[in-house]
Order: structure tokens, then sequence, then C-alpha cells
């Protein structure tokens, strides 16, 4: 099925969850280390990356810490 | 000399807050930070690259600093909620630096739905340290909404152009119960000691340092320029005068050739 991780379609086997479309996507990203998920607009735990499940066409927003303010 | 201040309880040793933003790499950003001595940093959050090499976080740890997230970009309290939430997520603090912009021309803080996002936030259990005009009556209602600091722009985010309104600045000190940062328009550290003396408790900047030539050596320059404008401000200036007071005495001066 398709989702879209930070705007770009990924394409991810049914049944996904969310720890496994971002493994897919950003392979060097680990759940509580640095890395926050927002599903639509809720934000996931990273405790709770790996039991929430994605659905086709689920928008989901990997965010990290970068330079700036 | 002591001179530690707190936000929301937690004691710095430096009253130089810095952003990590415009840096041209990591290394010339960890040179600086070390050289301002700061103890607080802010960061952004943004989509994950998978192809970024290098952990602006390990930079972070390296240098010692405690990392603020902020909520840059975000135009509406909706925005800044989540994005706050994304950070205490990402980076496991319940810190943020929120910022509410109006527009990209201007970066100006956008009153309203800054005011919006400091309630909720509040109510969400984080410690807010908002960016704000340099309107008192605003910032005053920020502090009434519970944020733990209240910063001030100096100038437009970026500008360099220093104090535009040191007047209302000092309204803001004067009136405000919470810790009172200079954040935004810092060009060079006669701005950051212009802000101290003023009685901010402590300053912010970002561009003014990483995009100097040598920002290592103006990093430099901020610690001095935010210490040296501290001391001045407890030390109690001189009253402004409009004629000349000498300093040496009249008294014994010579008169030559007199007979």
């Amino acid at each position: 099925m398709e989702i879209f991780v930070n705007g770009q379609a990924l394409q991810v086997p049914d049944g996904s969850s969310v720890a496994q479309a971002v493994k897919l996507f950003a392979p060097t990203v680990e759940p509580g280390r640095g890395a926050a998920v927002a599903l639509g607009d809720q934000v996931v735990a990273s405790s709770r990356w790996s039991q929430t499940a994605v659905n086709a066409g689920d928008h989901l927003e990997l965010l990290t810490a970068v330079a700036g303010g | 000399m002591s001179d530690d201040f707190s936000i929301a309880g937690q004691v710095f040793g430096s009253r130089l807050i810095t952003g990590t933003g415009g840096a041209a790499n990591h290394d010339v950003l960890e040179r600086a930070l070390r050289a301002s001595g700061t103890e607080l940093t802010t960061v952004a959050l943004r989509r994950v690259d998978p192809a970024a090499r290098g952990s602006l976080l390990e930079v972070l740890d390296r240098a010692g600093v405690q990392v603020l997230p902020n909520t840059a970009g975000c135009r509406t309290a909706r925005e800044a909620l989540l994005t706050a939430r994304l950070g205490r997520e990402a980076l496991g603090t319940d810190w943020v630096k929120l910022e509410v912009v109006a527009d990209e021309d201007t970066l100006l803080p956008d009153a309203v739905e800054l005011l919006e996002a400091a309630e909720q936030l509040v109510g969400d259990g984080f410690t807010v340290l908002a960016y704000t005009n340099d309107d008192p009556a605003l910032a005053l209602r920020l502090e009434r909404a519970g944020c733990a600091a209240v910063m001030p722009l100096g100038a437009p985010i970026g500008t360099g152009l220093g104090i535009l309104n040191p007047h209302n600045i000092a309204l803001i000190v004067e009136r405000a119960s919470v810790p009172v940062v200079l954040d935004a328009g810092v060009g060079t550290a006669s701005d950051a000691a212009l802000a101290m003396e003023l009685g901010c408790d402590a300053v912010l900047l970002a561009t003014a340092v990483t995009r100097a030539q040598n920002p290592e050596l103006m990093a430099t320059a901020m610690r001095h320029a935010v210490l040296a404008g501290r001391a001045a401000h407890l030390a109690g200036r001189i009253p402004q005068r409009a004629l000349a007071q000498a300093s040496s005495s009249w008294q014994g001066l010579a008169r030559f050739g007199a007979a």
C-alpha cells in the first residue's frame, strides 16, 4: 500500500506499523533517539511506533532537530 | 562574582542563550558554541532527510549545552502546539521556545496566535519561553498566561538592526516578574551589551554569531558583551547631563604667566 512520509510517497507492506514505515524511509532513525512522528495531527510516542498501524493514504511527518532559531 | 539567573527554577551560569541556525557547518557551530560559553541553545524541528550526514544533537552533546526546541516556521497556534509536542517527544524536554510568526518577510510574532499557543502549551505542561514583540502589554499577557520567560525582539530576526525600541524593552523589564530575554535583532556586541544594560536577564542570538565572518571570535565578543552589560546594569550608570562636568578639580589650577 502507499503512504506518505514527509510528503513523499512510500510503498509499505499491508499491515505495517509506524516503526516499519520509519525504518523503510530512514533506516538510521531509531525510536526515542532525537526523532518524532506525527500521524495526521497526532504525535505517536516512540514507545508506540511498533504498535501503531498505518493505513493506505496516511500522512506521516517524521521530524528531527536541525540547526535553527 | 556569581551572577546566576534562572528560568522555571533551573539555574544558568551564562546569560547568553544561542541559536544554532546559520552556521556554515557543524564544526564552525561547535567552536562558536564553546566560545560563547552558552548553556542553552535552540534547535528547530524539520523533516528527517534520509541522506543527511552528521547529527546536530551529537554536536550539542559534545559542547555540553542544553537543547531548547523551537517552533520556528509556525504560523498558527495549532501548528505551534503540534510542533512543540513533536519537539518534546524527539528531545525529551518540555521546554519550548515558542515562535508564531505572521509572515515570512518580517517574521514578526502574530500576537493573537502567539497568546493562544502560549495558553495551550502552558495548559499542556510545557515550560514556555515566548518570542514576542517589543510590546509591554503583550509581554504581560504572556506572563499572565504562564510563560516562564518573555523574549521580546530587539529587531526582526536576522536583521542585525540592534534594539530599535530600547524604551519598550526597558518598560517590559520594569513590569515583568519572569525573566526577560532579548531575542532577535542583535547584530554586534554592543547590541547585546545594551540589552543587558537595559536590565534584560539574558540575550538570545544566533545569526550575529553564526553568520559573522569569524563566528568563534564573535561568540567570544558576545560572551564578554553580555558580562559587561550585566555588570554595567548592576553597577548603576551615571545620570546623563546636557553640559560637561569636569572630573579634574578647578581648585589649584595653575595660572601661567600670572603676575
